[in-house]
Order: structure tokens, then C-alpha cells, then sequence
């Protein structure tokens, strides 16, 4: 075979594999990406804050289970091959993912609701927790071994992928159907033309072969008999997971979900900015730092994958407290004086009764721009009570607009957080597939990466709002979740692994 | 050749020696989970907020024991020199 008819043959792997890997992370961030909108259309409309945790409960829900379907999912591809098992995955979660778009609101049906979402976003994390591993395997399967950090770093983009999709769907749709449109039916769209996506994938899939080890494998009639049992019962393979977990996938997941799905919220919910913004900021970031992915994953095909990984993770603990500090100040308008307001709109009063009482609120809007070009929604809401008790005020902002040069600066910073998680992610894929033999490879890395990433990652927006909410805690307090896990990734991995490739005694491809 | 033995060796202790501190940072992250979870369900308001409190504590605690877990067999693996010789080396 010619070297060109095989270059041609690996990139229509990793196309084939890659789209559908991306529509799988499409379909599972979208929910995170519209928190706040589903949060009010699943549960009771005075939760409050409450409906924000309790639905950042549900999308963490579904990274809970990801190790799970790892398990059911990594022994399905180890047993009958790689090719079946991620085309079952890609249906499942383009299914679950369509249904989400129908079911009707809290309003509708009261609590079936989010109990309806919770066991699809459940079946997400399943079909998720099979995917990956099996889209990395079959990929690096194919690749050269001395190439297959760069190979392999195409299906690392896309996570970062799909998530830019979900948010770009996400802001087009509600720019085309207006806020208010949007937060009522609209959020529905961006689930129902999952399954658009997802038929386009699973015709693409439907052509590819199965993976050359694997079917070597078969051929041989070498094919574990047990998986799950080889993967976790012998000490050999066992010490490796756990090696993996804590040495690196650990660390790593934080480093990505703080990067990419924490930052937005936190310029989202903490900083109040206007909801289009904070999206802008991280789908910028998100353009510039991707190649980055490609690149780290090729230099790690030279200089070996561990201290790359651990150089992104030590990064994050040394400056997330620092650029989080700055995205509070230069968001912060408690201290905006007469002399900075460049206008102030007419303002917009709202009069409410509160709910079973006979007292009132009123709700003040009024619209502020400032003389650096920041411009902000101030809201003062009025409590009079009937009882005759003295009235209570607060003041809050909202919608916050950047001047462009903050804006900017603000692109730079979440742009060095995702360089970051480009470096822990971009040969992370490599490095697992390289830890275990072919037999148990699905099994084995599917794991440690879904505990890594669903657990410890996916759980870093929960947490991290959840610590904030503490009594006397400060917004950054959520921070010390993230660089406290990757702290202990750092140091286990630093000490542990080893920046040699293994050798399972087997001809590479 | 005598400094990279001697680099190996002091590399092997200390693998051994922290293994441990994760045989007993397992169970003392739970303890430490545990004792935040009652002071937090402890502290929200009755009702549906405590029912919230309580559901997503039990939520992390049902999820970090068993890593914990892990982790204390890491630390055992590490303890018994496991890791010293990896496939790699």
C-alpha cells in the first residue's frame, strides 16, 4: 500500500469518527449550556437559586453515570468490537437527546418533568461514558504508534467541539427568536435538531470497518472472554487504572471543566454578564485555542505525554484564583459614581404582589451606561409589607456589556484557561490508549477517563457553586475544589508515571 | 551510572512512603465530606430547601466513597512497591 492511499484512509477515520464523537458532546453540553433557562422550565417558579442547583444536579447526573457506561458499554466494544458499540451509543444519544426538546414543563406536569429529564440526561451519560473511549481506541488503532498523539488530538478537539456548536445553535437560535421566545419554547430547538445531526453521523458510521488490532485480534481468536474481570480483578491492569485515574484524568477533567464550563458560568451567574457575552467570550477563546489541541498532542508524539499533561495542570492551580479575581473587578459596578455615568435610561417599575400575601414589590429597572463604554441593568426590588413592617430594598445588577478592550482581555483569559486544557487534553487520549493492551483497551481506559471527567470534571460547576454558596464564603471559593484536585493529580502523577510509552509486547499497527 | 540508581531508589521510597498518606487521605476525605454534609443540612432551612441540602450531599458522598475507596488501594499498591517497575520501564 502506498503512503498516500493510507494518509488519505487514517483521515476518513478520523473524520468518520471525530463528527459523531462531536455530536455526542453537542448533544450532552447543551443542557449544561442552558442551565438557567431549563432550570425555570423544570421546577416551581419561586426556586429560585435553588433551580439553578437542583439543575445543575441533574446535568451533573449525567457525568455521574458515564463511568457506568464505560463498564456496560468499554466490555461491549472489547467483546464484539469497536465499530457496533459506538454507532449503539451515537443512537442512544441522539434519542435521549431529542426527547429532551419534548418534554413538557414543570408548569404542564409538575415534577414528572424533571423526573422525565433526569432519566434521559441519565441515558446521555450511559451513551457518553461508551463513546469516547471507543471513538479514541478505534482511532488510535488505526494510527501509526509513533504518530498517535497527533492522531489521536483530532477526536481530543472534539469535546471543545461540540461544545462550541452547543453554544454557537444556542446563540444564533435565540438571536433569530428573541429572548423571550427563546426562554419559553425556543431552548427546545437546539435538542430537536440533535437528531438531524445524529442521522447524518450514523450513515457516516454505518461505513466504516472495524478497527485492524481488533479485528487481528478476532481473527487470532485472542478476544477477551472477560473484560470487565481482566480489566479490574488482575492486579496488573487494575494498578494501571487507578494510576491513570488519580495521575492524570483526575486533574485533567477539572482543568477542562473549569476552563470551559465553569468560566462561562461564572461570567454568567457571578458577574451578571449579558447572556450573549459571556457565550461570545468563551466561543472566541474557543477559536483561537483548538489548534492548540493538534499541536500539544504532536509534541507529545516527540517529547512523551506526562509532562505536558501535568505543566497544564500546574498552570490552572497557580492562576485560576488570579484571572477569576479579574473577571470580578472589572465586572464590579458597586462602586460606580456619579462622574462615571455617561447615561441612564428611563427606568421601567414593575408592581407585583408577593405570593399569598397582601404585600407588594416593586421591581425598578433602569438601564446604565458608563464612560469606559460598560453599560449595565440595575435593578432595585421594593418589598412594602401590608403588615406595616419597614420596607426592605435590594439592589442588584444584571445583563452587564463589556467595553470592547475588557471584552477582549476577557477572550485572552479564557483563551490561556482552554490553552490549558489543551495541554492536559490533547495527548490525555494517547496516553490511556497506550497504558492497556488491545484486549482490554476499551474497558480499561473508558474508566478511568469517565471517572476522571464525568466525576471529578463534570462535577466542578456543582461543586464550585455549591462551596460559593456556603455561609461565608466568597465567590472564589469555589476555586479551591478544581485546584485542589488537580494539586493532588499533580503531585501523584509527577511522582507515578512515567513519560516512557508501555510496550504490551504487541506489533503496532 | 551510580546517580541514577541512587535517583531510583530515592524515586521507589518515596512512592512507598506517600502511599501512606493515601491509604489515609481516603477515608479522612470522606470523614471531612461527611462532617461538612451535617453541618450544611444542618444549617439550610426546613423543608424544601433542607430535602435539596440533604439530596446533593448524599449525591457526593454516594459517588467519593468509592473513589475514595480507589484511592486507598492506590495507596496500599504504592505502600507494597507496585509502582516501582511500571510496563513502560
Amino acid at each position: 500500500m502506498s503512503p498516500e492511499p493510507q494518509k488519505n484512509s487514517i483521515f476518513k477515520v478520523i473524520g468518520a469518527s471525530s463528527l459523531g464523537t462531536l455530536i455526542e458532546w453537542y448533544d450532552f453540553y447543551i443542557f449544561g449550556s442552558l442551565a438557567t433557562i431549563i432550570g425555570a422550565q423544570l421546577f416551581p417558579a419561586d426556586a429560585g437559586a435553588s433551580a439553578l442547583i437542583n439543575t445543575l444536579a441533574i446535568f451533573a447526573a449525567g457525568f455521574i453515570v458515564r463511568p457506568f457506561g464505560a463498564l456496560v458499554f468499554g466490555r461491549l466494544g472489547d467483546l464484539i468490537g469497536r465499530k457496533y458499540t459506538f454507532l449503539l451509543t451515537l443512537v442512544l444519544m441522539g434519542g435521549s437527546t431529542f426527547l429532551i426538546g419534548l418534554i413538557p414543563s414543570y408548569s404542564s406536569i409538575g415534577y414528572a418533568a424533571p423526573i422525565l429529564v433526569l432519566i434521559l440526561r441519565l441515558i446521555q451519560g450511559l451513551a457518553l461514558g461508551g463513546e469516547y473511549g471507543g471513538a479514541a481506541t478505534y482511532v488510535a488503532e488505526h494510527a501509526p504508534a509513533n504518530r498517535r498523539g497527533f492522531f489521536t488530538s483530532w477526536i481530543q478537539t472534539t469535546a471543545t467541539g461540540g461544545l462550541f456548536l452547543s453554544l454557537g445553535i444556542i446563540v444564533v437560535t435565540k438571536n433569530l427568536l428573541g429572548a423571550e421566545v427563546f426562554a419559553d419554547w425556543g431552548w427546545r430547538v437546539p435538542f430537536l435538531l440533535s437528531i438531524l445531526l445524529v442521522g447524518v453521523s450514523i450513515y457516516i458510521r454505518m461505513k466504516m470497518h472495524e478497527s485492524p488490532m481488533f479485528t487481528k485480534l478476532k481473527t487470532e481468536g485472542k478476544v477477551s472472554k472477560n473484560p470487565l474481570k481482566e480489566s479490574f480483578s488482575h492486579k496488573v491492569n487494575f494498578k494501571m487504572v487507578l494510576l491513570a485515574l488519580f495521575g492524570a484524568t483526575m486533574g485533567q477533567g477539572v482543568i477542562w471543566y473549569t476552563g470551559q464550563f465553569y468560566a462561562q458560568s461564572f461570567l454568567e451567574n457571578t458577574c451578571k454578564l449579558d447572556f450573549n457575552d459571556s457565550r461570545y467570550i468563551l466561543l472566541w477563546g474557543i477559536v483561537f485555542a483548538t489548534p492548540f489541541f493538534v499541536i500539544f498532542g504532536s509534541w507529545s508524539d516527540k517529547v512523551g505525554r506526562k509532562w505536558i499533561m501535568l505543566t497544564g495542570m500546574l498552570l490552572g492551580i497557580i492562576f485560576y484564583r488570579p484571572i477569576y479575581q479579574v473577571f470580578l473587578d472589572d465586572t464590579d459596578v458597586s462602586k460606580v459614581t456619579q462622574q462615571d455615568i455617561l447615561k441612564t435610561d428611563k427606568p421601567e417599575i414593575k408592581q407585583n404582589p408577593v405570593d399569598g400575601t397582601m404585600d407588594l414589590l416593586y421591581t425598578t429597572s433602569t438601564r446604565i451606561t458608563l464612560t469606559n463604554g460598560m453599560s449595565y441593568t440595575e435593578v432595585q426590588a421594593a418589598t412594602k409589607y401590608e403588615s406595616g413592617a419597614p420596607d426592605t430594598l435590594v439592589k442588584t445588577y444584571k445583563d452587564k456589556k463589556l467595553p470592547a478592550p475588557v471584552f477582549w482581555k476577557f477572550v485572552a483569559l479564557i483563551f490561556f484557561q482552554i490553552l490549558l486544557v489543551t495541554m492536559v487534553y490533547g495527548p490525555i487520549a494517547a496516553f490511556l490508549v497506550e497504558l492497556f493492551p488491545t484486549k482490554i483497551r476499551y474497558t480499561s481506559m473508558s474508566l478511568p477517563y469517565h471517572v476522571g471527567n464525568g466525576v471529578f470534571g463534570g462535577l466542578v460547576p456543582f461543586i464550585a457553586t455549591l462551596i460559593a454558596s456556603f455561609p461565608g464564603s466568597t465567590p472564589l471559593s469555589g476555586l479551591w475544589y478544581p485546584i485542589g484536585i488537580a494539586a493532588l493529580s499533580f503531585l501523584i502523577g509527577a511522582i507515578y508515571l512515567s513519560n516512557k510509552k508501555p510496550d504490551h509486547g504487541e506489533a503496532s499497527h | 551510572m551510580a546517580k541514577p540508581v541512587t535517583k531510583k531508589i530515592f524515586m521507589n521510597g518515596l512512592k512507598k512512603a506517600l502511599g501512606l498518606l493515601w491509604i489515609i487521605l481516603g477515608p479522612a476525605s470522606i470523614i471531612f465530606m461527611f462532617m461538612q454534609a451535617v453541618d450544611k443540612i444542618g444549617l439550610a432551612p426546613d423543608g424544601v430547601a433542607k430535602t435539596n441540602t440533604a439530596l446533593q450531599w448524599g449525591i457526593i458522598l454516594f459517588i467519593f466513597i468509592p473513589i475514595s475507596a480507589g484511592l486507598v488501594i492506590f495507596g496500599w499498591y504504592a505502600l507494597k512497591g507496585e509502582y516501582d517497575k511500571l510496563p513502560e520501564d
